[in-house]
């Protein structure tokens, strides 16, 4: 067992690109369910509208990834508004139903063999990334000898994804301690007793989904950074489940909850998978293959990682960060 | 009590929005004195008018108003057995219902198709039976939700804290002495959640206030509530009339409603079918008999009595015979 490659790359996925990917996500469910009470399952649809716009307006017209950029969050805004004026008058599951649908009608769309000749069917678009590449500042590997080593491009997008999810957190640490944040809050709470204090509880929810999309736009722009390629298999219902998963251990409603969670996701689902690969492989493995082998092993993670959820939600349903004052509430 | 009560309330906090105009009790009362005891009277100086409010659920008329006025300045109570659609009236009133048809109006503004966030804007905020607090924001927050008019609530202006903080401060200042005066102020960095059942009214009723309503809208402000804190929640929803609110409340407590209120409107059956101030309603052989029947008073010898259970057993098989054959 090689406890030093496990704990090396373990630290490099917890800091890397996919971390900061799954943190934006988070960080958009954490102001559309932790702070709003909105149950968005299609948070990867969100993503995948602003990432795709960017990358086909790049390489089917050469826009500028800025300018693709741009668009792509009006689509999202545009999106937002699809999905939440005839949905958000209703009971919040209406919501949940709505998205999850629509975030697989998009990926279904866009994955179309029809229009492969734009979007480049299932096998997604590349190409794009010149501009983004020209920019980078960084010509050698960065990090910590022993610990974890990046390559330049690696490091690079981390460095524009980790501000990214900096300015995120400012963002909506500033927003939910003003007195808009606390309608949001109000809302999660009872939306009948807000309505009746004179608040437009629709036009608020609608400024909720709104916001919480465009964080999750920005985590769809950094996958197509990440991969220098985009496709429809980045964006399947999973990964809008994994966001949730990370808002859920960082803790929701707080501010960096979405942070911790996806450095902890990201750590132990990597440590669990090279942990049970380096167990099943090899000549003399430590699990023997009548347990289990290699094949079987890969899935090890998520069994691990579903029984870690319910033992979390359990023991501490709040998250790490939640506060236990809440938990002793009867609050429903 | 409510002399008291003003005191602390004090000057300031009717700064932020113009408050309720000052209306003298005695003489809204006085005016009442005039005002036919009958189903619909017009009132000398309402504050709320209904007409013709009608809501039907599938096939059953939950509420059938002909006319119905409020008067300004005084309690009115709106009582009548379970199921007489008082809460369903409520609901309508404040737009958080619609009806199939009907008109009504605050201070003559019609409120039709009025979402229910705009009714409370004009200053008619209600309460709700199942107390509604924001259980896991704090007592404090809860009551600063409850202003209106804020600044920093809209979202460009959120981020910007320079914009609000005096608004809010000034917010704060009055959710103070309103916590204060419905004795919740040492709960206030509690969550919501905490509080009791009782003291969860008061404080739905502190955070209604934070508007300065000219009409408050109590349901059921008494259910779930000890004795002791009765009298309490009876001397704060005087306090509201004496500083110059009209009050509507639904109560099933008549000692409540004899107690409090200067009117009392009846209904039954989704009808309005008495009003008058508490002790000729409270008289009244209709509302008697929508509470305990038409004929509790008369006595049921035990022949008869069996005879009577006989005859409706016998009824009732046939029913069931006749709509098996169906």
């Amino acid at each position: 067992m090689d406890w030093h490659s496990l704990l090396t790359s373990s630290l490099e996925q917890a800091l890397g690109p996919t971390a900061v990917i799954y943190c934006l996500a988070a960080i958009g469910l954490n102001v559309h369910f932790g702070y709003t009470g909105l149950l968005n399952f299609g948070q990867a649809g969100f993503m995948m509208v602003c990432g795709y716009t960017m990358v086909a307006m790049a390489t089917i017209f050469d826009w500028s990834l800025w300018l693709g950029l741009a668009l792509g969050l009006v689509f999202t805004v545009v999106f937002a508004f699809i999905l939440g004026v005839p949905t958000l008058r209703l009971r919040a599951d209406y919501l949940a139903i709505v998205t999850i649908a629509a975030a697989e009608i998009v990926r279904q769309t866009a994955g179309a063999a029809k229009f492969s000749e734009y979007f480049g069917g299932q096998d997604g678009m590349t190409g794009f990334i010149g501009p983004f590449r020209a920019v980078n500042p960084y010509s050698s590997e960065v990090g910590i000898p022993g610990l974890f080593m990046f390559g330049p491009y690696t490091i690079w997008v981390m460095t524009v994804g980790w501000s990214l999810v900096a300015a995120s957190c400012l963002v909506v640490w500033m927003l939910m301690r003003s007195p808009w944040g606390r309608v949001l809050k109000s809302i999660r709470e009872d939306e009948d007793a807000v309505r009746s204090l004179g608040k437009n509880v629709y036009s608020y929810k609608m400024q909720a989904l709104v916001l919480g999309g465009i964080f999750g736009a920005l985590a769809g722009v950094m996958t197509g950074l990440r991969s220098a390629s985009i496709g429809p298999s980045f964006f399947a219902t999973d990964v809008t489940f994994f966001a949730y998963t990370v808002l859920l251990i960082g803790g929701a409603a707080r501010v960096l909850g979405p942070v911790a969670g996806a450095l902890i996701f990201w750590f132990l689902i990597t440590a669990l998978g090279t942990f049970f690969e380096q167990a099943t492989g090899g000549t003399d493995p430590l699990i023997p293959a009548w347990i289990m082998d290699a094949n079987q092993a890969s899935l090890m993670r998520f069994i691990f990682l579903g029984l870690g959820l319910m033992l979390l939600m359990i023991f501490r349903p709040q998250g790490i960060f939640g506060d236990r004052r809440e938990l002793a509430l009867d609050a429903r | 009590m409510p002399a008291d009560s003003r005191e602390i309330l004090g000057d300031d906090a009717h700064d932020a929005t113009p408050a309720a105009p000052e209306v003298d009790v005695a003489a809204a009362r006085r005016a009442l004195d005039d005002v036919p005891r009958e189903p619909g009277a017009p009132k000398p100086d309402p504050i709320l008018r209904a007409q013709g409010v009608v809501r039907n659920f599938g096939g059953l008329k939950a509420v059938d108003v002909d006319h119905v006025e409020v008067q300004r300045g005084v309690i009115t109570a709106l009582i009548g057995p379970n199921g007489a659609g008082k809460t369903t009236f409520f609901n309508l009133l404040t737009g958080f219902d619609r009806p199939d048809h009907g008109e009504w109006w605050f201070n003559d503004k019609r409120l039709n198709k009025m979402a229910a966030y705009r009714v409370s804007r004009l200053g008619m905020v209600r309460t709700f039976q199942l107390t509604k607090v924001l259980s896991r924001l704090t007592v404090m927050e809860n009551m600063r939700v409850g202003a209106t008019g804020q600044t920093g609530e809209k979202i460009w202006a959120a981020w910007q804290p320079w914009l609000w903080r005096q608004q809010e401060e000034d917010n704060t200042r009055k959710a103070e002495s309103l916590l204060e005066r419905f004795l919740l102020i040492k709960k206030q960095h509690d969550f919501a959640g905490s509080l009791s059942g009782g003291q969860r009214k008061l404080l739905e009723m502190a955070r209604a206030l934070m508007a300065d309503p000219e009409l408050v809208m109590l349901d059921e402000p008494m259910a779930g509530v000890n004795p002791a804190l009765k009298q309490s929640l009876l001397g704060h929803v005087k306090s509201l009339r004496d500083e110059g609110r009209s009050v509507l409340f639904v109560e099933h407590d008549m000692d409540m409603v004899r107690d409090i209120s200067d009117w009392v409107v009846v209904m039954a059956q989704g009808r309005i079918i008495a009003e008058g101030p508490p002790d000729s309603v409270m008289g009244d052989q209709r509302v008697i008999d929508a509470y305990l029947g038409a004929h509790h008073d008369v006595d049921l010898t035990e022949a008869q009595a069996e005879e009577q259970i006989l005859a409706e057993a016998k009824a009732e098989i046939a029913q069931d015979h006749a709509e098996e054959q169906q």
